[in-house]
């Protein structure tokens, strides 16, 4: 950098400080134009391969094993029933936990190791609550690859995120609304149930859709616990018997199957899950959405 | 209608007829007592169902721990730890190779999402006007929900052609295929939670920041991101675990073979993959299978030792 004659010795920071942003900002840009547009060519991808191709008979047909044409009917079923049973046993439990940790619990070197505790929980890999699955259903209680495993197993997986995101969100709730209550002469639990938890219910809310989601798709824990195959009825609400979910039945047609049109199994599967996915979001989060914007206006 | 309630019951049964006095009057149990019992009733079940959390944790730690330790009754500490000899056929219970496989498979996932992450995260909370901000942040929660074997699928049908076609290589299949996947899955992850770390900071650090003279850079560089920093380490650390964790989308694309990866396009094999594709084959009580227990309890110890490095760094952080 040559000297001037004004010699201001920030300068060349000046400059360099420019460039720098200049740069920063039209990096920062494009990363971001390309993670949107990759995210939109890849639910693009996956839905326009397979939803035009999908029929009532592939969605509530039986799987084949050997000819084509096999539908996903009761893989389905179990899809959403496994969902169903894991988030009655998480929500009220990781809800509970929740609002103690956040409301409730004392400040001390105790409950700062239950943090550590959900914390940690929350980051065990999936197929460790899999395994843990086996050693308890199968082998301890000697009932095989059932529905009943594989849902508690997932509600385990669930319980220590819903405990985190309910904690976050009452945590997040301004302390004059709870002042407010408490001045009013509502008692801990009128403020939590009517104040609180209204007043964190987006922030739950999307929490269990998350949650939801990745039940729905998950796939090493049903696996492990609820087996690869299905009781191969339709409507079987039997708890004990063995439940194939979509994910996992689109790894089976993928990478086990001999049935000759498994490409196409995989692209409608494949399709049926992120639809669902978006679906359990949208659906969920549309009245939240209205809600917000209804206190706004 | 209460009066005909209590008379019917008095009718039928002459000789409760203090007990129905009783619950009539309502002092021994009025509305205060029962709002006070209620909420001590909640409480209870709160702390129980914290409990239950803990007791989880502790039961599978427990569970892994003695079933995996009956593996070193036939074969020895060394030879799990630092042989490649993976055979159960012949006995041979080395586990090098997929203790290797994870550890390399996440390094190379972290090396590749964790800057484009942030950047993500930076272009979404202080880059993008408003109105966008709102739309496109539930876009991104979207694809943290897009089941893991979809993206295994896709990884299979689409990135593993590719990968053939622009190296030239035979098979595809690997820890670079396996750290791609990984990559697109761990990105809305570490993204959205930084995202929210750095929306969190307060916004008069940032006038301040604008107020001194800096650029945009700068205010996000100096300011931004260190005040930022235990959420974005927490977003890492989740990002970490699911890499690590992460079971259908690797078992997918990785090849599902027992050698050394010592390439990134070789097939071989990680301690999920090898877990869930060897688990439902094996007795309960074989070796074979307190191995995979084993491995299991491997998982568990490393992703509660990233929770403690977590911790200490925040500790650290706050203190320095």
């Amino acid at each position: 950098m040559k000297s001037t004659q004004t010699a201001n010795p920030f300068q060349g920071v000046g400059k360099m400080n420019r460039l720098n942003n200049r740069v920063f900002t039209l990096l920062v840009w494009i990363i971001g134009a390309a993670a949107i547009l990759f995210i939109f060519g890849l639910l693009f991808l996956i839905l326009e391969a397979g939803l035009p191709n999908l029929t009532w008979d592939f969605l509530f047909g039986l799987p084949s094993e050997i000819d084509e044409g096999g539908g996903i009917g009761p893989t389905l079923i179990n899809s959403f029933y496994i969902l169903g049973i894991s988030l009655i046993i998480a929500i009220p439990l990781g809800m509970a936990a929740g609002i103690y940790l956040a409301e409730f619990a004392p400040d001390n070197k105790l409950i700062g190791f239950v943090r550590i505790c959900v914390e940690a929980l929350a980051s065990v890999p999936s197929i460790i609550f899999g395994l843990f699955g086996i050693a308890l259903f199968v082998e301890f209680f000697q009932i095989g690859l059932t529905i009943l495993g594989g849902a508690v197993s997932l509600a385990f997986l669930n319980l220590p995120v819903l405990v985190r995101v309910t904690e976050e969100s009452l945590r997040a709730v301004p302390k004059e609304l709870k002042s407010a209550s408490f001045a009013l002469g509502g008692t801990h639990l009128q403020t939590i149930s009517r104040v609180l938890i209204p007043a964190a219910l987006t922030g739950i809310v999307t929490g269990i859709c998350l949650v939801a989601g990745r039940a729905f798709g998950e796939s090493a824990v049903i696996i492990l616990t609820a087996g690869v195959t299905t009781s191969g009825e339709m409507w079987d609400f039997n708890l004990f018997s063995p439940g194939a979910t979509l994910a996992v039945h689109l790894w089976y047609v993928q990478s086990e199957a001999i049935v000759p049109d498994a490409q196409q199994i995989a692209q409608k599967a494949a399709a049926v899950l992120v639809f669902v996915v978006l679906f359990i979001n949208l659906v969920f989060r549309i009245p939240l959405w209205l809600k917000a914007r209804k206190m706004k206006g | 209608m209460l009066e005909s309630s209590v008379a019917a019951r008095t009718g039928s049964k002459p000789s409760e007829l203090g007990g129905s006095i009783i619950a009539g009057s309502g002092k021994p149990f009025d509305r205060k007592k029962r709002l006070f019992a209620m909420n001590r009733f909640f409480r209870y079940i709160c702390i129980a169902s914290a409990c239950f959390v803990c007791l989880i944790l502790f039961l599978i730690l427990i569970l892994m721990f003695r079933t995996g330790v009956l593996t070193f009754r036939d074969i020895s500490f060394a030879d799990f730890f630092f042989s490649t000899n993976w055979n159960p056929m012949e006995e041979q219970y080395g586990a090098l190779i997929f203790i290797f496989g994870t550890f390399a498979l996440t390094a190379l996932t972290l090396l590749i999402s964790v800057p484009l992450s942030i950047a993500i995260a930076v272009f979404l909370s202080v880059f993008v006007p408003g109105w966008l901000k709102n739309a496109l942040r539930p876009i991104l929660d979207l694809l943290v929900g897009i089941p893991s074997v979809v993206y295994g699928y896709l990884g299979l049908t689409v990135l593993i052609p590719m990968i053939r076609n622009v190296t030239g290589s035979g098979m595809g299949d690997g820890i670079l295929a396996a750290a791609l996947v990984l990559t697109i899955m761990v990105l809305p992850t570490i993204s959205r939670i930084s995202d929210d770390a750095i929306s969190a900071v307060p916004r008069k650090y940032s006038d301040a920041s604008y107020a001194l003279g800096a650029t945009r850079f700068h205010t996000v560089w100096k300011v931004l991101l260190p005040s930022a920093r235990s959420g974005i380490m927490y977003a890492v650390i989740l990002g970490m675990a699911r890499a690590i964790g992460e079971t259908m989308a690797v078992v997918m694309v990785i090849g599902n073979t027992a050698q050394l990866a010592d390439s990134l396009l070789k097939p071989t094999s990680v301690l999920t993959s090898n877990i869930v594709m060897q688990i439902s084959n094996v007795p309960f009580d074989s070796t074979w299978n307190y191995a995979l227990y084993l491995m299991g309890f491997l998982l568990l110890v490393i992703s509660i030792l990233m929770i403690a490095t977590v911790r200490w760094l925040q500790r650290k952080g706050v203190q320095g």
